[in-house]
Order: structure tokens, then C-alpha cells, then sequence
């Protein structure tokens, strides 16, 4: 469904952020992204919805397909009319409307009300919570309801692949499984989803494959069983290792708390 | 009290005027986070081509004030699609300046055309009035109040029901999380100029259309909503509003009292009250009457 390949990224002209990266995401699949601090999986995310722009990055090589039409570069109006969904990091919902309106907000791409209508009945009936809340001002959700939110929005475009850029970053244990028992079932009712994650296991555990970012580069792949044996990742993503690099995981996870 | 309630009337008539041109403001600063110093332009620009409509082309004044702020519209956002577009990303500074620029270019163009003369709008308010309960009121202020009211109940209206007035929301809240959801940036920008050029061309008819007639000066007013829009609050459309209001009632009241009050303080007092009012209203509320309270969780 969606192939990036031998993808290269720049920003401000000179910072080489992805450095060739190729991956695919099959019809049908939940494929899982990994990744320490700055590998570049939020930009490989940008590079494949035009969001780009507003950070002064650009594609400097390589190419984005969806379903075989190349899309490298497009802007993200027309991505997303041509069925991608992303879900932003760190949530970014509209806080000063309602739930309702961000909904509609996520809608904004579509002409025909009555599809909309049906996804807006879809949304309410995975979320449960934002079903009671549809009138409160989405900034006074907890974290976990904007978490809801946000992946709702998403899906009120009617995606065909669905982008999670670290849905469960900041969330309780509880609620992360929530949001992986979601995740499990959009995919179920039919939308491809690239999952970009820190919580390897929760990742690795729903994913049908999954790849491994350092540095731009895919320093790994393979199915989600064999990656999730794989001595290297037990290693750097269950914290029984020693090495630099997991050091610097642990430092970005208390950035990350600050600033949500 | 019916010399109270009669400046109490010019101040609302005034006020009307100062909340179009302060929600074209704010219109444009919410969704690009820059002030239009180009509104006096825009409204300069919407007058004179009311003019032409009611005068050279012999429309009905309705009609020429609406093709006047389509084509107000058209200008505005021609101007936000040709030359703001490359500045997209560029320091708001930068922006700015370029605004203060279609002013400087409005301005000769229009004496260009239309020349410095005073001229009269052919129009069916002129210096009516009507008489009611001992008041006299201007037709003129009458319509223009009206006009108003309508148009902000319905930019109103717009913006909080239609998909695209949600979409203008939602980029002047996030524009990335808007451009995410496939809202087209651009279009929201070009739409708010267009709104905000109809609001000050709307604005610059009725003004044309009262006894001062139009000249080349009518564009100073912009001046005076500018106090009106950092009164109520930059972000604000229902502050613009307010804001427009307030700095109205106290300019034609100051002026109305002005011999018994305001003897000592010169003839034009009036004319400074709307900064005075900003100062003192801002070192209150250094974020205007109704500006921004955020409510985003932290
Ligand atoms: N707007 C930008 N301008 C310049 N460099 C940037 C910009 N955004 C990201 N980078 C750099 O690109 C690299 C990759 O960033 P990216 O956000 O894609 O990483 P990530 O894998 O999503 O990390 P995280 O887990 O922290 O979200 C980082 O080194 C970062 O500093
Ligand atoms: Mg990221």
C-alpha cells in the first residue's frame, strides 16, 4: 500500500535527517516503526503527509508511492483526500473548540455528509469516552481522552492508512493498552496502520512486521516475532543493556514528560 | 438625556464603522498572526469603487456596495495569493512591512483614478434623518448600524458553523495540525484577507455615503479602529466587535461633551481618546477586553 523508498530528508538545507530510508506498509497490516531519540521517525512521517514544509525540511531523494502513484512531495490536502491519515505526535488537538467540532476539523476533506455522518458514528462507537463528552472543550480532556481524540479525528477522514506517531507516549500502562486494543481493531474494519513507537513491546506485540531507525537509516527489519526475540532490541528497549544510545532514551523520556 | 442618548447614538453609529474595520483586523491577524497595516488602503479602495458603481455606472446603491466589497474581496485575496504567499515562513516583521507597502501603493493609485476632490456617493441615505421620541437620527447611521449588526451576526455565524470558518479556526489555533487533517493553509489565508478587505470596504461605503463625503482621507479611520482591535483583544472577533463599540461611544461622547468638559484639553480631543483608552485599557488588561485565555491543558 504505502512503499518509501531510498528516502532522503533535509532540513534548513543542510541537516541530513533521513539518510535512504525504504519501507513498506502491505495492505491490510499494522507495520511498527522503532526508534530512539531522533532517528527521524517523526520526520519520516512528515516526509510521507507534505508536512514537511512548515519545519523547512524537504525530500531531497528517493520516493513516496501509495498504491503505486507516486505521492512524493504532494501537498497534504491532497494526501490525505487520497487516504492518509496522520495522527500527530504529542496529540495536538484542537483545544479550543469541542470535541464534536475537532471531528469535524478531521472531516474537513470530505464532501459527502452522509459518509461522514458513518464515520462519525464509527468514531463515537470506538470511543466510547468522547461519545459522553461531545459538547466539552477538547482542551479540558485528560491526556488520554486527547489521545482518543486525536486518533478519532484522524479517522473522520476515512483513512486507508492510518500514521501513530507515539500514540502512547505519556499514557498509564491501562490506558496503553486501550489504545493498542484500538489500534488492533481499526486495523480489523480495514486500515492499514504505521505505527512509529517507543513502547517497543506494545508495538512489536500488534505488528505484523516491524523496522528499526538509527540515524535515518533502517538498521533493521523483519516480522514483529522476530524482532520482538531479537537480542539487540530486548537489549536497548527493555533497559537490560548498557550501551550510549539507550541513555539517550532515557533522557528524551523525561524531555518528552516536560513538554506534554 | 436626549443630548446623552444622541451621542450615545453617533458613538454606536461611529462604533459600527471602527468593529468592521477592527474584525477585518483581527480576521487576518488570528489566521496569519499579522496586523494589515493595508486596511485604511482596502477601505480607501472599496469606497471609490462604491463611488463608481453609484455614480459613473448608475447601479442601486445596494448593489454597488455589494459588487464594491466582492470587489474589495477580490483585491485583497489576489494580493495574499501573489505576494504574501512568498513570504509564507518569513518573520512576521517582514510581512508586516510589506503590508504598509499595498498601503503606500493604494493610496496614489487611488488619486490616480478618482483624484483629491471631495466627492459625494450618490446614494439614498445622504443627510436624512428621522425623527423619534425627540431624537433625530441619521438615516445614514441608521443603515450603517444595521449593515453591521447583519454582517456580524453573520461572519459570525460563518465562522462558527461552516466547515471552512471552523478550518479558520483551527489553523489559527494549530496550523500544523490543521494542514494534518488536509485544511489547506493558503486557502484559509486568502479567505481571510477577502473577508477582511469586505469588511473595510463595507465600512468605507457607509462612511462615504454620510455629509462628510469621500476623499482621499477616508482611510484614517483604520487608524482609529486600530485601538479598537487591541482594545478587544487581538484574537478576538467579539472583542474587534466590542472594541469598535467602546472606542466609538467614547470618541462621540468625548466629542459631544467636549465644550463642557473638555474645553481645557483643545478641540480634538476626541480624536486621541481612542489611545487613551487603549493605554489605560491595556495597562488593565495587558490582553484586551476579551483576548486570548488559554485553555490548553499543561
Ligand atoms: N524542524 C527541524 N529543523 C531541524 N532539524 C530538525 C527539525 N525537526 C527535527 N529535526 C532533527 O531531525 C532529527 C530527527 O527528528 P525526528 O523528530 O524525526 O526524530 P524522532 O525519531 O521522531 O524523535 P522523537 O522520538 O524524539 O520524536 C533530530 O536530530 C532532530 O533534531
Ligand atoms: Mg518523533
Amino acid at each position: 500500500m504505502l512503499s518509501v523508498s531510498n528516502l532522503e530528508v533535509v532540513y534548513d538545507d543542510v541537516v541530513l535527517v533521513l539518510r535512504g530510508l525504504s519501507l513498506d506498509v502491505p495492505a491490510g497490516s499494522i507495520v511498527a516503526v522503532l526508534g530512539a531519540n531522533g532517528a527521524g521517525k517523526t520526520t519520516l512521517l512528515r516526509a510521507v503527509t507534505g508536512l514537511l514544509g512548515p519545519h523547512r525540511g524537504r525530500i531531497t531523494k528517493g520516493t513516496v508511492r501509495l498504491d503505486g502513484e507516486d505521492i512524493t512531495g504532494a501537498d497534504p490536502a491532497k494526501i490525505v483526500r487520497r487516504g492518509i491519515a496522520q495522527v500527530l505526535e504529542g496529540r495536538r488537538v484542537f483545544a479550543e473548540i469541542t470535541v464534536d467540532e475537532n471531528l469535524k476539523a478531521g472531516a474537513y476533506t470530505r464532501r459527502s455528509r452522509a459518509e461522514v455522518k458513518e464515520s462519525y458514528a464509527r468514531v463515537l462507537d470506538l470511543f466510547p469516552v468522547l461519545a459522553q463528552r461531545r459538547k466539552s472543550i477538547a482542551g479540558y480532556l485528560s491526556g488520554g481522552e486527547q489521545q482518543m481524540l486525536a486518533i478519532g479525528r484522524a479517522l473522520m477522514a476515512s483513512p486507508r492508512l492510518l500514521l501513530l506517531d507515539e500514540p502512547s507516549l505519556g499514557l498509564a500502562p491501562r490506558l496503553v493498552e486501550q489504545v493498542r486494543d484500538i489500534i488492533v481493531q481499526i486495523n480489523q474494519q480495514g486500515t492499514s496502520v504505521l505505527l512509529i513507537e517507543q513502547n517497543a513491546v506494545m508495538a512489536l506485540a500488534i505488528a505484523n512486521s516491524g523496522y528499526v531507525l538509527e540515524n535515518g537509516k533502517v538498521v533493521k527489519d523483519g516480522p514483529a516475532a522476530d524482532l520482538l526475540a531479537d537480542e539487540d532490541i530486548r537489549e536497548f528497549y527493555l533497559g537490560s543493556g548498557e550501551r550510549r544510545s539507550f541513555a539517550d532514551v532515557k533522557s528524551y523520556r523525561r524531555r518528552k514528560r516536560w513538554s506534554a | 438625556m436626549t443630548a446623552f442618548l444622541q451621542n450615545c447614538f453617533a458613538g454606536l453609529a461611529l462604533g459600527s464603522t471602527y468593529a468592521l474595520v477592527a474584525l477585518g483586523f483581527v480576521v487576518i491577524f488570528k489566521s496569519t498572526g499579522v496586523i494589515n497595516f493595508a486596511q485604511g488602503g482596502l477601505l480607501a479602495l472599496g469606497a471609490y469603487l462604491g463611488y463608481t458603481f453609484s455614480n459613473n455606472l448608475l447601479l442601486g446603491f445596494g448593489v454597488a456596495i455589494l459588487l464594491a466589497c466582492l470587489a474589495a474581496a477580490l483585491v485583497g485575496a489576489g494580493f495574499e495569493r501573489i505576494v504574501l504567499r512568498r513570504m509564507v515562513g518569513q518573520p512576521p516583521f517582514a510581512v508586516i512591512m510589506i503590508t504598509i507597502g499595498l498601503l503606500f501603493i493604494l493610496e496614489p493609485v487611488i488619486t490616480a483614478i478618482w483624484g483629491f476632490d471631495n466627492l459625494q456617493v450618490r446614494n439614498p441615505w445622504n443627510i436624512n434623518t428621522v425623527e423619534l421620541g425627540g431624537l433625530v437620527f441619521g438615516v445614514k447611521d441608521l443603515w450603517t448600524i444595521g449593515l453591521t449588526t447583519a454582517v456580524v451576526i453573520g461572519f459570525f455565524a460563518f465562522f462558527k458553523y461552516s466547515p471552512l470558518g471552523l478550518a479558520m479556526r483551527v489553523t489559527a489555533f494549530d496550523p500544523e495540525a490543521a494542514l494534518a487533517q488536509g485544511i489547506s493553509a493558503r486557502r484559509v489565508y486568502a479567505v481571510s484577507w477577502a473577508i477582511a478587505a469586505a469588511l473595510a470596504a463595507l465600512a468605507g461605503i457607509a462612511m462615504a455615503a454620510g455629509p462628510g463625503g469621500l476623499s482621499p482621507s477616508i482611510g484614517f479611520i483604520a487608524l482609529a479602529a486600530f485601538p479598537a482591535m487591541i482594545v478587544g483583544g487581538m484574537d478576538s472577533p467579539g472583542g474587534a466587535v466590542l472594541g469598535g463599540l467602546v472606542i466609538g461611544l467614547a470618541e462621540a461622547l468625548t466629542r459631544g461633551y467636549q465644550d463642557q468638559l473638555f474645553s481645557w484639553a483643545g478641540d480634538n480631543v476626541s480624536i486621541i481618546v481612542p489611545y487613551i483608552l487603549m493605554i489605560v485599557i491595556l495597562l488593565i488588561r495587558p490582553y484586551g477586553l476579551l483576548g486570548t485565555k488559554d485553555v490548553r491543558r499543561v
